[in-house]
């Protein structure tokens, strides 16, 4: 570029050079913006390395998860190979604290993953089909609102048992209120577009403008709640596991491992420490994360 | 107003209703029932029993019988303590529950909005940077972390306060800390950032220009206006300290309403797990509208119809 200025004479090398430049999408504006959020890079940085941990971690280390050892009770951190010390029964707290970060994260994925089909599935027909349809609709939501969701989901899992599927199940069924909220209002601003008539006077049917039209141009506050989905989903299951409710042993995941450490804060508080550290690392580097795509996606919202 | 108010509760009580059907048929739905014991009963004592709480009669018939109780304020028989009815064991811990509850909300205001109001008048100084750091870990982290760790430090490590159980005023210290911290992130930010509006704004330059001492501008005339957006936050404050209030009465072992749900829940007592789960329903929905309708009276430009 700046050769080109440089030497504006040369008529055909501005054009080539034209030819050259690539257009910036919005995307690739919204990436730039994410780069130079520092907060935002921090907590990529710290995402990808919790990541790596929870998949590749527990093949790395000698000791399983659920390995009792006798005479390792309540090893403090470093004796015995135990890099993070051993818990009551002697079983290596590092071992269970990425197999219980990989938990967590799991249920992150996953019952977001169900909050956001339903969500945007719900959202996307009440916005778009509108009417006495979307006024019942978002009726619905409203009422769901109102209620101490945490209880609900606390009755579900007293009624049909403790199991992981019953869990991600819960969750999702709950967290996506407010997605369904925000794909609504975007999609009632979208319906007015010219390129939905267009896609109506071409004979497009309505599931199919609203799969092929919709959905797609949703993705930039999808993506920015689904950040902040997956931090207060982890959030629910640990408070779930912390009272005894989520995640049984001798399978683990962080709110059971710091409700363990809770107990036994006196006798051994590295199992409350590290869990905690990796728990609150976790959790703000998802909304470090989240809060940059905001201000990155949609600038005018800061 | 009064027009407004009662369209509210028609919304509010098919809601209601609907927690009550919800909270029932899934109780029901359960497998198993709640007098299974290691033991296995005779045929004939299990007959009894299920007569006794009338779970030998048809569903819908049980349905109608627990709404009726319920419209009386009568939520049945505890099924685990056979002394006790429902309505005991919530009358039991509420109070404890409420004055946590009410004591943290009153630090939370009382912090936040300090915190809020020094951090907009201080933007971009210390001050703020420490509003900011504190906002961000009021919201991540959880209060099942703060607890535990406040437990370690002042009650295990300093011996401050006690460890737990209810005892006089120092026992709530660490437990309303622990509920405040992350309403006090909340609060002090919705007031720093309605600070910062109003204090641009029109009447407040004229004030100044009136030439009146800068902290009747502030206390007088900008608060006023900047604490409105807490007014409709005052809803989910609640709801967000009643279920704090499950964690910390847990680990605090202080015998509130939210210790005993836990405890019903994890022992199957589905009768007071129904009655808490009402209770805390009717509390938040009230609650929600009582944040509505002081919003409106509060600020005149919002007109009920």
């Amino acid at each position: 570029m700046i050769g080109v200025l440089r030497n504006p004479a040369n008529g055909r090398q501005t054009l080539e050079s034209a030819a050259a430049i690539k257009g910036r999408s919005l995307w690739d504006d919204a990436g730039r913006r994410l780069m130079r959020n520092r907060a935002a890079v921090a907590g990529m940085a710290v995402l990808a390395l919790l990541l790596t941990a929870a998949i590749l971690g527990p093949m790395l280390i000698p000791f399983r998860y659920d390995q009792i050892g006798k005479n390792d009770v309540w090893d403090l951190p470093l004796v015995g190979g135990h890099l993070l010390g051993t818990d009551s029964l002697g079983r290596d707290l590092l071992a269970r604290l990425l197999i219980g970060l990989r938990v967590s994260l799991a249920i992150g994925v996953v019952a977001t993953a169900v909050s956001l089909v339903i969500g945007v599935a719900w959202g996307a027909t009440a916005g778009y089909v509108g009417g006495q349809l979307d006024e019942l609709m978002m009726r619905i939501v409203d009422v769901l609102y109102s209620l101490p969701f945490i209880f609900f989901v606390i009755l579900l899992m007293v009624t049909f048992g403790r199991s992981l599927i019953i869990l991600f199940l819960a969750i999702g069924a709950v967290e996506w209120l407010t997605m369904s909220r925000i794909v609504r209002g975007q999609t009632v601003a979208l319906k007015q577009k010219e390129f939905i008539e267009a896609a109506r006077a071409a004979g497009l049917t309505t599931p199919a403008i609203i799969a092929r039209h919709i959905i797609p141009n949703l993705l930039g506050p999808v993506v920015i709640y689904v950040t902040l989905t997956i931090p207060s989903v982890i959030l629910a299951e640990s408070f779930l596991s912390f009272l005894g409710m989520g995640v049984q042993e001798p399978l683990t995941s962080l709110g059971t491992l710091i409700a363990n450490g809770a107990e036994e804060r006196d006798l051994a508080p590295w199992l409350l420490i590290f869990p905690s550290v990796v728990m609150v690392a976790a959790l703000m580097s998802f909304n470090f994360i989240g809060d940059g795509l905001r201000d990155a996606i949609d600038p005018k919202d800061r | 107003m009064f027009r407004f108010v009662l369209r509210r509760l028609v919304v509010a009580l098919p809601t209601l209703l609907m927690v009550v059907t919800v909270a029932f048929f899934m109780m029901r739905a359960a497998p198993g029932n709640p007098f299974e014991t290691n033991r296995k009963l005779p045929a004939q004592i299990e007959k009894n029993i299920m007569a006794k709480y009338g779970m030998d009669r048809p569903l819908i018939q049980q349905y109608a019988t627990y709404l009726g109780g319920v419209a009386h304020g009568d939520f049945g028989p505890s099924l685990k303590y056979t002394d006790k009815s429902v309505l005991q064991v919530i009358a039991g811990g509420f109070p404890t529950s409420l004055e946590i509850g009410l004591s943290a909300l009153t630090v939370a205001l009382v912090l936040g909005l300090s915190l809020g109001v020094v951090a907009a008048l201080r933007q971009n100084h210390a001050a703020d940077y420490v509003a900011t750091a504190m906002a961000v870990l009021g919201v991540c982290i959880p209060t099942f972390v703060t607890a535990p760790l406040l437990l370690l430090v002042f009650a295990s490590m300093l011996g401050w306060f006690p460890a737990g159980g209810l005892n006089g005023p120092r026992s709530l210290v660490l437990p309303v800390i622990t509920l405040a911290l992350p309403q006090i992130a909340i609060i002090s930010r919705l007031t720093r950032a309605g600070m910062i509006e109003v204090l641009r704004s029109n009447y407040v330059r004229t004030a100044r220009a009136k030439g009146l001492p800068e902290h009747e501008i502030v206390l007088k005339h900008a608060l006023r206006a900047a604490i409105l957006p807490l007014v409709s936050y005052l809803g989910p404050a609640c709801a967000g300290l009643i279920t704090g209030s499950l964690i910390v009465e847990q680990i605090f072992s202080l015998p509130g309403l939210g210790k005993g749900f836990v405890t019903s829940a994890l022992e199957r007592d589905y009768t007071v797990v129904m009655g808490v789960v009402i209770v805390y329903a009717s509390l938040i929905l009230a609650l929600n509208l009582l944040a509505d309708v002081l919003y409106a009276l509060l600020d005149p430009r919002v007109r009920l119809a």
